[in-house]
């Protein structure tokens, strides 16, 4: 048991360890001196306010990868998670600005909203690939394109709400449309927050990863899915129909990338704008690979990913490097992870081997050894 | 005679299981050498050994005299050692040129002689015989022709000593006898062949030297003048040989599957199937004879509603099934043994009760409410499967990749036979299963029959067919051409139908 853990956590440390080591080379390089700059990143990364900034940065990360993840489980590439979160998060904004609800209804009307912009989004190309056979990845690159640089850039000039204000946004959404900030739950345990709020949409990105746990691992439809992903042919001979599994991981897909944005427009903008976030969708890939499409491996890749971000930030302002850096870390890191998981398989494979032969030797009655050397019976 | 190829004392151990306990093989040169064994004995992975493909544990490999070690099967390819395995390795989206020269392309400044290929490739084909169109596409050949490429790509790699995984499994009697040609004539110009078989009577005709394995040991060498097909089961299995051999007849007129003229297209959208009427009684065995390639794989695909009709019809128990997908179908109890298993039939990195769950997964025992997954349910009833059909396992949670070929074979067969079926559709159920565990599917299909079982038997299997069906038809161009009672049909006779050559007295 402690075996099956050690290997479990063995993959991610070494990748780690590699890429601190491969990171120094470039900090090296960079002219730093990575020892400063690694205690640098670590003092201000176990900051509470740099923590919970982490836990916000991780939170849309999370929901990306999981997005991702329900693709990769069936050998779909969906890339296209970037343009359906944006396109989602504009969409609901507008929505959650203009209608007038209680304060939880008013949150779940949002929601609903940016799940079913993200599924639409994401369908289409579900559609084109299940009737034109058009390849995924082909059709959500277009497809991110048409809704970052093309739809939401339009629907933003047409719904901008000219004030004194110099900035390009939709018009706010009201209070009762807002997801409160879980700092005093925090606080309760810690020390006052200074500056920052703990966005609340992370309790949904937490229900949204046990969902995809409960349902990829012990409902039929996650087996269809997984099963989908290993063997299509044999799957559709087991009654799963490839057609509707496309479309359903896709449009399962797109839904959880349409939460996308909902940490940041909830929990502070309350209204899209050019400041909104972008790119979470491609880092999504990158957190659906370092989390290996597990629902935990997913929360551990998104928090890493997050606190280099986060924590990069100082290298900067202390004089340490570019925080570019960081990004070839992030690279590194998950180079090293994907290299890393198939060495530790081989070794636990190998292991089990070893273990397998030294109870089945001792198990040999020791007359029979001469008689099967001999080669007869 | 010299020896190509020597074997002492190979060991090889998996996670619970000893795959060859020290195995000894010699191996003369230019013989034919058949290598027989029930599933799981570790033929397959004692020849990945030799191939290169995974290192013993233990052990000496001695090649043409010379001790050697191979890291992968390029070290062996150098050597002259070539294998066609168990289960095709060829990518389905490439023609059988680009297959055959994938990893040994013959380039000029690294831009690939397509033209010079193609001519070395038919040059190779030619001079053994065998007949391979160079641009068709893989996915398109009939499993004969795979196999044909198959043994090309390894000859075009300059193997002298090959290896051949089971190539009869999947052919019919005819393939067989073009295969044993081919191999005679390599055998002619030199080459060295191992091959495995559990098909005792095809071992004794073509072989020079029979090694015997059971449970990862050598048990005996013999030459094929000396023994029996009897005497070579005893020593396979310890056991006597079985004869698939119907008893009583339990058919009734109560009409389980009705085909009226139904007709489908193949993949290629032009017409394969045409006009098959036919019926399907509780308690009967159908038996359908055909060369491979001849509408059997439409007809299945369409009963198991992976292929639409174009026209006609299909009933279940009286219900036209238009427009039932397959779920549909399997939840209305038909059970579908496909003929590819590692195609069709298997989640190779699954584990074995997932396995058995695969075409069950809306049903109990391992789904309650159609939803929700019951782990601890599922495999208790994979044990029970596992048990009675004799599958060879460290336990159900091995994945099915673990599984000898036999072994994987077994598993579907019992989790279907196991299910709660009114019709089987079965494709080749006693493909690569050995002599002692194709008695107990026999068995099984005849109990299965007697408790009221509508089955539709597809077999390479001449002997099979006519022994277990109750009713035979043959198919040739996608048409029923004869109806034959097994009683009165011999092997060769079946065989002459199926090539058309009797149609024109069968047909009346
Ligand atoms: N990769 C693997 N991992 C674990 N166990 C394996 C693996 N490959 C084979 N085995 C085990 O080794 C044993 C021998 O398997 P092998 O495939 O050599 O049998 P075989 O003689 O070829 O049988 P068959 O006639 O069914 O093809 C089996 O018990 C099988 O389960
Ligand atoms: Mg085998």
């Amino acid at each position: 048991m402690g075996k099956k853990i050690l290997y479990a956590v063995a993959a991610p440390i070494a990748a780690i360890i590699v890429a601190l080591v491969i990171s120094s080379i470039v900090l090296l390089f960079a002219g730093a001196n990575p020892l400063s700059a690694y205690n640098n990143m670590w003092e201000f990364g176990t900051r509470l306010e740099t923590i919970i900034e982490t836990l916000n940065r991780a939170t849309p990360l999370y929901l990306s990868g999981i997005a991702v993840a329900i693709g990769f489980r069936m050998n779909l590439f969906n890339i296209g998670v970037e343009g359906q979160y944006i396109l989602a998060a504009i969409i609901a904004a507008k929505v959650g600005a203009e209608v007038n609800l209680p304060p939880v209804l008013h949150v779940l009307v949002i929601i609903l909203t940016a799940m079913v912009v993200g599924a639409i989004w994401s369908g289409i190309a579900g559609f084109l690939k299940v009737t034109r056979n058009v390849h995924e990845v082909i059709s959500t690159i277009m497809l991110n394109a048409i809704a970052v640089a093309g739809v939401t850039s339009y629907l933003l000039s047409v719904w901008d709400v000219p004030d004194e204000s110099l900035d390009t946004a939709t018009k706010e959404i009201p209070q009762s449309g807002w997801m409160p900030s879980l700092n005093p739950i925090v606080e309760l345990f810690t020390r006052e927050i200074n500056r920052v709020e703990l966005w609340g949409f992370i309790v949904v990105a937490i229900i949204v990863g046990i969902v995809y746990h409960v349902m990829i691992n012990r409902t039929r439809i996650g087996f269809d899915l997984r099963a989908s992903g290993e063997n299509a042919s044999a799957a559709e001979a087991s009654g799963t129909d490839p057609k509707r599994m496309i479309m359903t991981a896709m449009v399962a897909g797109g839904a959880v990338a349409g939460l996308v944005g909902l940490p940041e427009l909830l929990g502070s903008s309350h209204a899209y704008n050019l400041r909104f976030t972008q790119g979470l969708g491609f880092a999504g890939i990158a957190v659906a690979l370092l989390g290996r499409n597990s629902a935990i491996g997913v929360a551990i890749g998104a928090f890493v990913i997050g606190w280099l971000d986060r924590a990069s930030g100082v290298l900067e302002v202390r004089g340490d490097a570019p925080r570019e850096i960081v990004s070839i870390m992030t690279g590194v890191i998950i180079l090293a992870a994907v290299i890393a998981y198939a060495v530790v398989e081989r070794r636990r494979r190998a292991e089990e081997a070893a273990a397998a032969a030294a109870a089945t030797a001792a198990e040999r009655p020791p007359d029979e050894v001469g008689a099967a050397a001999g080669g007869e019976s | 005679m010299a020896s190509a190829v020597k074997l002492e004392g190979i060991t090889k151990r998996f996670p619970g299981v000893i795959a060859n306990d020290r195995v000894n093989l010699d191996v003369a040169a230019g013989e034919i050498h058949a290598i027989c064994g029930e599933n799981g004995a570790g033929k397959s992975t004692l020849m990945k050994i030799l191939y290169g493909m995974q290192p013993a544990d233990e052990g000496r490999m001695i090649v043409n005299g010379d001790e050697v070690k191979f890291s992968s099967p390029k070290e062996a390819i150098a050597l002259g050692i070539g294998m066609v395995h168990q289960h095709f390795m060829l990518a389905d989206n490439l023609t059988v040129l680009e297959n055959i020269i994938l990893g040994a392309e013959p380039s000029t400044a690294g831009i690939i002689n397509f033209d010079e290929a193609r001519r070395h490739i038919i040059e190779v084909g030619e001079d053994y015989g065998l007949t391979i169109h160079p641009d068709d596409l893989v996915e398109n050949l009939e499993v004969g022709e795979r196999q044909r490429v198959e043994i090309i790509k390894v000859l075009f790699r300059g193997a002298k000593i090959l290896i051949l995984d089971e190539p009869t499994a999947v052919l019919v009697p005819q393939e067989v006898e073009e295969l044993f040609r081919n191999m005679r004539e390599l055998k002619a110009e030199g080459h060295t062949i191992i091959f495995i078989d559990h098909k005792l009577d095809e071992v004794l005709e073509i072989s020079d030297t029979i090694t015997v394995i059971r449970a990862g040991r050598t048990i005996d060498t013999v030459k094929p003048e000396d023994v029996t097909a009897r005497d070579l089961a005893e020593l396979m299995v310890g056991s006597e040989l079985p004869v698939p051999e119907i008893r009583e007849s339990t058919v009734t007129d109560h009409v389980v599957i009705e085909a009226v003229n139904a007709a489908a297209d193949d993949d290629t959208g032009s017409p394969k199937l045409r006009n098959l009427t036919m019926k399907v009684h509780k308690g009967e065995i159908l038996g359908i004879a055909g060369v491979e390639g001849n509408g059997q794989a439409e007809f299945v695909e369409a009963m198991v509603g992976m292929r639409p009709l174009t026209s006609g019809s299909l009933s279940l128990e009286g219900v036209r099934m238009l427009g039932w997908g397959t779920r549909r179908r399997r939840e209305a109890g038909i059970g579908y043994i496909p003929e590819d298993r590692t195609r069709r039939g298997l989640l190779a990195g699954f584990p074995l009760w997932e396995n058995a769950m695969l075409g069950h997964q809306s049903m109990e025992p391992y789904v309650s409410n159609g939803f929700w997954i019951q782990t601890a349910a599922g495999r208790e009833h994979t044990k029970k499967v596992v048990d009675q059909f004799d599958v060879r396992t460290p336990s159900v949670d091995v994945a099915a990749h673990a599984l000898s070929g036999g072994n994987q074979q077994k598993l579907i067969v019992g989790k279907e036979m196991s299910a709660d079926l009114v019709a089987l559709i079965a494709a080749h159920p006693t493909r690569g299963i050995d002599v002692g565990a194709q008695a107990a599917v026999w068995e099984e299909l005849r109990h299965a029959r007697a408790a009221g079982l509508a089955v539709i038997l597809i077999s390479a299997d001449l002997e099979e067919l006519i022994g277990l069906s109750d009713r035979l038809l043959v198919m040739l161009r996608g048409e029923i051409v004869a109806e034959l009672d097994p009683r009165d049909v011999t092997p060769r006779d079946l065989g002459s139908y199926m090539t058309g050559a009797s149609v024109q007295q069968g047909g009346e």
